[in-house]
């Protein structure tokens, strides 16, 4: 195993890295992408919050520091994440308030479930990393369960209509057109799950390998993430997909206006 | 049957109807006739609550629909829309969707007062032509035994043929005592068909000047 210190790469590593940025700009004149400027931008603000966290992240996750500290960034996180949300998919109503009650409830169950059970101990040196891959993972699931349940009943909406027009109540109406786009919104995540260690390596694993964990102990930590993450995002797309078609019909069954999503 | 008072509609902040007030007989079939936009789609769409107006009210034999539960009152107002939106799986399936303990003689019935035959009970709804989905669109909404009907366009997407026959099939319905609310933008159709005609323009029920000269504008081509 290599030692830790034999992955750092300190400063003149991250100097060199820029290299790959030169080409990204490079690349994007040569094809007249007007992206420079995006390229440059997006790098240099993604340094700067990833150091500004990195030194947050050495008080919260200090040993001597109360693991209080890590469960309340772990709720900063939950609240960034809803505002996250709210950007990625506007045109959904309501989606901050239906975001931030599902991955409150999706962290709740999977955080209770890794801390409670004592697979990982509870200190801040654990509980920021995994709950920031579930929630970071929860961000794209709820993007695509919200989209796709909108995007369904807006392009079903004769369907849904001939089934209220029947005396259907909008659960019953609305039932198998949920029912499709919850499928869709977790099957991306089951593919990804199959996938895993044949097409990529996710970044937990690598990162521990880097670190100069033994593969297999490295494997037996992600594998639990993976597991994690897929149940997180089906209680995601279950609690978007109950909280967000109620939203979508008025008390009297009547199925709102919905604009035309790009799912 | 149906009285809309002082009725206003908007949707969007757009105005869609405004203070439409009119009466619809408990009997034949009235036809809601008017140029593509006018508004007569949302007027049946009042009827039956899939709208809620902005202001005035709808009453359903003597009673507000708004204080009507409304599962029951779409129960009671049966609508077919403009085009068949079959269900997944067979006519029977379909039919069950509109009662899911209704008997195959129920069914049967159904089916034959939208003038289909039994046979078509197993067919798969994704095989029918428009003119067969179209009838069991109004068998479906027959299964619920509605007092009345509110047929949106239901011909327009129908061959000449099949449009002659789902007429005819309304004029029974009616004849044996199912009003009937028939949209349609077609004169000649509207001659065939009413027993009353309200004429609704541009959101509102056409003055009678405005009437007769939408039915010359009409005549002329």
């Amino acid at each position: 195993m290599r030692p830790m210190d034999d992955t750092a790469i300190g400063w003149g590593g991250l100097t060199l890295s820029l290299i790959l940025v030169a080409v990204a700009v490079g690349l994007s004149v040569w094809q007249g992408l007007r992206l420079e400027r995006e390229i440059v931008w997006a790098c240099a603000r993604a340094i700067s919050q990833l150091l500004a966290v990195g030194y947050l992240l050495v008080l919260v996750v200090d040993e001597d520091a109360p693991v209080i500290w890590a469960w309340l960034w772990v709720v900063a996180m939950v609240v960034f994440a809803a505002v996250t949300v709210r950007r990625r998919a506007s045109e959904i109503p309501d989606i901050t308030r239906l975001a931030a009650l599902a991955i409150s409830a999706s962290a709740t169950i999977s955080l209770l479930v890794v801390f409670g059970l004592g697979v990982y101990p509870n200190v801040g040196r654990a509980v920021v990393p995994i709950a920031g891959m579930m929630i970071g993972n929860s961000i794209g699931s709820v993007v695509v369960a919200a989209r796709r349940i909108v995007g369904e009943l807006a392009d079903r909406r004769p369907e849904v209509e001939a089934r209220l027009a029947l005396g259907q109540p909008w659960q019953q109406a609305s039932k198998p057109f949920v029912r499709s786009a919850l499928r869709t919104a977790l099957t991306s995540q089951l593919e990804s799950t199959k996938a895993v260690g044949l097409v990529f390596l996710p970044g937990a694993m690598t990162g521990l390998i880097l670190a100069g964990v033994d593969p297999v102990d490295a494997v037996l930590v992600q594998a639990a993430i993976m597991y994690l993450i897929l149940g997180c995002v089906a209680t995601n797309v279950v609690v978007i997909g109950l909280g967000l078609t109620r939203r979508l019909f008025t008390s009297d069954h009547r199925l709102i206006r919905l604009a035309r999503t790009t799912a | 049957m149906f009285e809309l008072d002082g009725v206003s509609l908007e949707i969007d902040g757009r105005p869609i109807l405004r203070d439409v007030s009119l009466a619809v007989s408990d009997d034949g079939i009235t036809v809601l006739l008017g140029p593509s936009g006018a508004g007569k789609t949302m007027i049946l769409r009042l009827l039956n609550r899939l709208e809620v107006p902005t202001a005035g009210v709808v009453r359903f034999r003597g009673e507000s629909v708004a204080s009507i539960d409304p599962l029951a009152l779409r129960r009671r107002v049966g609508m077919v829309f403009q085009r068949p939106a079959p269900f997944p799986g067979t006519v029977r399936d379909n039919l069950r969707v509109a009662d899911p303990v209704a008997a195959d003689d129920a069914l049967l019935a159904a089916l034959g007062g939208a003038g289909l035959p039994p046979a078509f009970l197993d067919r798969s709804a994704d095989d029918l032509s428009g003119g067969e989905s179209q009838r069991m669109c109004l068998a479906r909404t027959l299964v619920t035994r509605p007092e009345v009907l509110l047929m949106d366009e239901p011909t327009s997407a129908l061959d000449p043929d099949a449009r002659h026959r789902l007429e005819r099939t309304a004029r029974d319905l009616a004849a044996e005592g199912r009003p009937v609310v028939w949209v349609t933008h077609d004169l000649d159709q509207a001659d065939r068909l009413a027993d009353d005609v309200l004429v609704v323009i541009d959101g509102r029920v056409a003055s009678a000047a405005e009437r007769d000269r939408f039915l010359k504008e009409d005549d002329g081509g």
